[in-house]
């Protein structure tokens, strides 16, 4: 073992960690792609642009930059065997700092992400008693999150504080416990889990009184808005956001499946998987709001909503008003909660994955040391008075200047820069149930980045033109451009750093599958 | 609910879930199994 190319793979999955199974894989995959935004904003992003005719640009920019885009991660992870940073690396030394800034960009997700978790763990509790008595949002946002004016604040708020802490005990739990073990098991439970718990909530919602109207008022189609570029760039955007692509956790999961797995077939079931729990997602959503608009005897418009307006603002109401409200809510936060789980898990693993293999260090050490300073600098800004302000602004930067920016890049670089797709579509291919040809290679470098600068173009205008949300310009230059911009140079200067062992970046660890055909 | 919501609610299940079906069948169709060159080499 360890002389030839078989037994370094074999060595290496022994020290990296691996999936036990393809299955494992794909629930893995799954549960990273299936998180909140299935969940609290495909529906009314369905619903705003263009309702049923919306199903046309989805499935569109599903199968020209969703599915192709899940490809070319797979493609890296999967023939260079390494964490973003290691794969981009391993392909080309100089391409290394976007790998550190997808890793850069997890670390700024993570410490937001377990905020929301935590505040839907305390939501699945409220619902039980209905806490939040007739004003569920003076609820949330006063008594709950205790939010004052938009700027920082350093007063603690006990009620967020402590199920934040217990979130991030749990994921360092699961983190401690390994690739197959922590990452693979928590998927393999929580998402079966999460469909059964969320198609009985989808059912009870269908027989309140006024669910039909709600899906009315999601599926009628406005055919006119096929003519509109912005409900193009809002479909390329929520399939893009939706996915879990480009920001290093499809490559870091793909590293760890066995090279002989069938990647583009697996990658097809996760695809449509995801897709699948949006629309299940949507009608469930809707069903509820529109019991909400008959109930107050408005229109559904009217009480339509996303994100946080709508999970702890708008279905608090509908659980106080539905009959056995009690069992929608804690099924509404209890799959909050998991989903969430399973995509905050694979964030983590692409910062714990990227700092063991730059520094050979043990999982325990890489964990420890990745985790411990991320629930530190989580519990210090989003357990105050100022998070809510704060996280809002981050989300909205990370994922426009963060996500979407590396990802455009770095799959312009991949297709044109260093022209290697050929080499990628000839790996994906070998032993595969689909061929990833021609067609794929033209997606890839021509229609999915057309799509994506469009979206990215759109909102870079719009957050030029006017300051996102009103919020005061010192907080969005620090915390929105400045935290877009920090990542990136934090990328690029962590490729500076000398690799522990300089072996790790030799072609001996490369899974050569299809590179000579 | 109205006729043509109730088609495209139709049109977006059949092709989003029956996507996902095609999917799997096409997938357990093709087991990963290693190539021949590799089966020796294991023996």
């Amino acid at each position: 073992m360890g002389t030839t190319p078989e037994g370094v793979h074999e060595e290496a999955a022994a020290k990296r960690g691996a999936f036990s199974s393809r299955q494992v894989f794909i629930l893995a995959a799954i549960g990273s792609a299936v998180g909140l935004g299935n969940i609290w904003r495909f529906p009314y992003v369905a619903y705003d642009n263009g309702g049923g005719a919306f199903v046309i640009p989805y499935i569109v920019a599903l199968l020209t930059a969703g599915i192709p885009f899940l490809f070319l991660d797979y493609a890296m992870g999967h023939r260079f065997r390494g964490s973003a940073p290691l794969s981009f690396a391993r392909l080309r030394r100089g391409t290394e700092g976007l790998g550190w800034w997808q890793v850069g960009i997890c670390f700024m997700i993570a410490i937001y992400y377990a905020a929301v978790m935590a505040w839907a763990v305390r939501y699945t509790i409220f619902s039980v008693n209905k806490a939040w008595g007739d004003d569920p949002e003076g609820f949330f946002f006063g008594e709950f999150l205790q939010a004052g004016d938009p700027g920082v604040d350093a007063t603690p708020v006990w009620g967020v504080l402590i199920p934040l802490l217990l979130v991030w005990v749990a994921i360092l739990a699961v983190m401690l416990l390994g690739v197959q073990k922590g990452v693979g098991a928590s998927s393999v439970i929580f998402i079966p889990l999460l469909v059964v718990a969320f198609v009985i909530l989808v059912v009870r919602s269908l027989f309140l009184p006024g669910a039909a109207e709600g899906l009315d008022a999601l599926f009628t189609p406005n055919w006119g808005a096929l003519t509109d570029a912005t409900v193009w760039a809002a479909a390329y955007g929520q399939i893009f956001f939706s996915l879990s692509i480009g920001f290093g956790i499809m490559i870091t999961y793909s590293s760890y499946v066995h090279k002989h797995t069938d990647m583009p077939g697996s990658g097809l079931v996760v695809g449509f998987a995801n897709s699948s729990f949006e629309l299940l997602a949507g009608i469930g959503v809707f069903a509820a709001l529109g019991f909400m608009a008959q109930a107050n005897g408005v229109a559904v418009g009217d009480v339509a909503t996303s994100g946080i307006g709508l999970a702890f603002v708008a279905f608090p109401a509908i659980i106080s008003e539905a009959p056995a409200g009690a069992l929608i809510g804690v099924l509404f936060f209890f799959s909050l909660v998991i989903a969430g789980f399973t995509s905050m898990v694979s964030i983590v693993e692409v910062v714990i994955s990227g700092v063991r293999d730059k520094f050979e260090m043990t999982r325990t050490g890489a964990t420890i040391a990745v985790t411990i300073p991320m629930a530190v600098l989580s519990l210090i800004f989003f357990s105050t008075t100022s998070g809510i302000y704060v996280l809002d602004i981050i989300d909205h930067f990370i994922n426009q200047f963060g996500i979407l920016l590396v990802a455009v890049i770095s799959m312009l670089i991949l297709s044109w820069g260093l022209r290697v797709l050929p080499t990628f579509s000839a790996h994906l291919s070998d032993g595969s149930s689909i061929v990833v040809g021609a067609w794929w290679r033209i997606l890839v470098s021509i229609v999915a980045p057309i799509g994506l600068v469009l979206v990215l173009g759109l909102s870079f205008w719009e957050d030029l033109k006017t300051p996102y949300e009103g919020y005061p310009g010192w907080m969005l230059g620090v915390f929105g451009w400045g935290g877009a911009a920090a990542v990136i140079v934090f990328g690029f200067l962590a490729a500076q750093a000398k690799w522990r062992d300089p072996e790790a970046l030799s072609e001996i660890h490369f899974n050569e599958k299809g590179a000579k055909s | 609910m109205s006729g043509s919501a109730i088609v495209m609610m139709l049109v977006a299940m059949l092709i989003i879930w029956g996507g996902l079906a095609l999917a799997v069948v096409n997938l357990r169709r093709s087991p990963d199994i290693p190539h021949t060159d590799e089966v020796s080499h294991e023996i």
